[in-house]
């Protein structure tokens, strides 16, 4: 069956049928919720809470997008609620910003070609942000949404979508583009020091 | 402008749609702008890549989802029944409440009747 076929069956009550939807998705629909948490263990509750949405809702899906997009802006809605309750549970500030792990000090291998490295930082640098900002970039420039479908499952207006997108990237560039330069000095002037 | 100016605008500007004629004169002359305008690009292209990586999860967690769904159809199943004998408790009960008061009436009535007839016979 195919994905059109299986979401008909699921909305008439075949749970079998949405099953074999949760085995083709359940990886994209993991790697979203893990961008947007930042983390594994958060991930997994998001995206399972996505699916439970996703069934009990499957009879509002008009089928005008795909549902793999569908399933998207539920994973984004899920995340941004999830966050939210832990929140109120733990007492961080929420723009705290900390140089990404990889970044202190730990040196990539020479091997490793610069475009791969960059695909590493920016991916851990990602993970790094204040999580308003996170969900902003991951959802706008790694998944490609629009501002006003951001906005929609944030609940936050477009504008503010916007500036929390140029706030992200601004971060990003600064700290992705700041450890690389700095890393090239500090070769640079131990090749002199030699 | 500015070459600080011109980088508060860069991460807006990089896929905008607008055009902004001061911003693209200066980093026509500015060498240091259009080294920052190409990272910002390189960025959102390295961003755009991270889409066909997937991570994938620790092993069971399809399970546990189909689990967690199955689970939550049973409990939904069993709530839907508990509010269906719910709905016919409240149906009985509010049954034999009516029909006590339409007899108890009916009691009345015939009672007053009666009275009414003796008084006139």
């Amino acid at each position: 069956m195919d994905e059109v076929e299986l979401v008909a069956a699921a909305q008439d009550g075949d749970r079998e049928a949405f099953d074999e939807l949760v085995r083709r998705t359940y990886v994209d629909t993991f790697t979203l919720a893990r961008r947007l948490t930042g983390n594994e263990e958060d991930a997994r509750d998001v995206a399972q809470e996505a699916y439970l949405r996703a069934w009990r809702g499957i009879g509002k899906f008009r089928g005008d997008a795909q549902f793999s997009t569908w399933l998207y802006r539920i994973t984004a809605n899920a995340s941004n609620n999830y966050m939210r309750r832990q929140r109120r549970h733990r007492s961080m500030p929420l723009d705290e910003f900390n140089d990404p792990p990889e970044l202190r000090g730990e040196t990539q291998p020479e091997a490793m070609a610069e475009a791969s490295e960059l695909f590493d930082r920016v991916s851990a640098a990602i993970d790094e942000l204040p999580e308003k900002l996170r969900q902003v970039v991951v959802l706008r420039d790694v998944y490609g949404m629009t501002h006003e479908s951001i906005g929609e499952e944030l609940a936050i207006s477009v504008a503010a979508a916007k500036v929390r997108l140029h706030r992200a990237r601004r971060k990003l560039h600064d700290v992705v583009y700041t450890a690389f330069t700095n890393e090239g000095s500090s070769e640079e002037g131990n090749a002199h020091a030699v | 402008m500015r070459c600080d100016d011109v980088a508060a605008l860069l991460p807006e500007l990089v896929d905008s749609d607008t055009r902004h004629l001061a911003v693209e004169r200066h980093v026509d002359r500015c060498l240091k702008c259009q080294a920052e305008l190409a990272r910002y690009r390189k960025l959102l292209r390295t961003m755009q890549q991270l889409r066909l990586h997937t991570l994938e999860p620790a092993p069971g967690f399809l399970a546990q989802t189909l689990t967690a769904l199955a689970a939550d159809g049973e409990r939904r199943a069993a709530r839907s029944v508990l509010a269906g004998r719910r709905l016919a408790y409240a149906g009985a009960i509010g049954g034999t409440a009516v029909a006590a008061t339409a007899a108890t009436a009916a009691v009345l009535i015939a009672r007053s009747r009666r009275r009414a007839l003796k008084l006139a016979g």
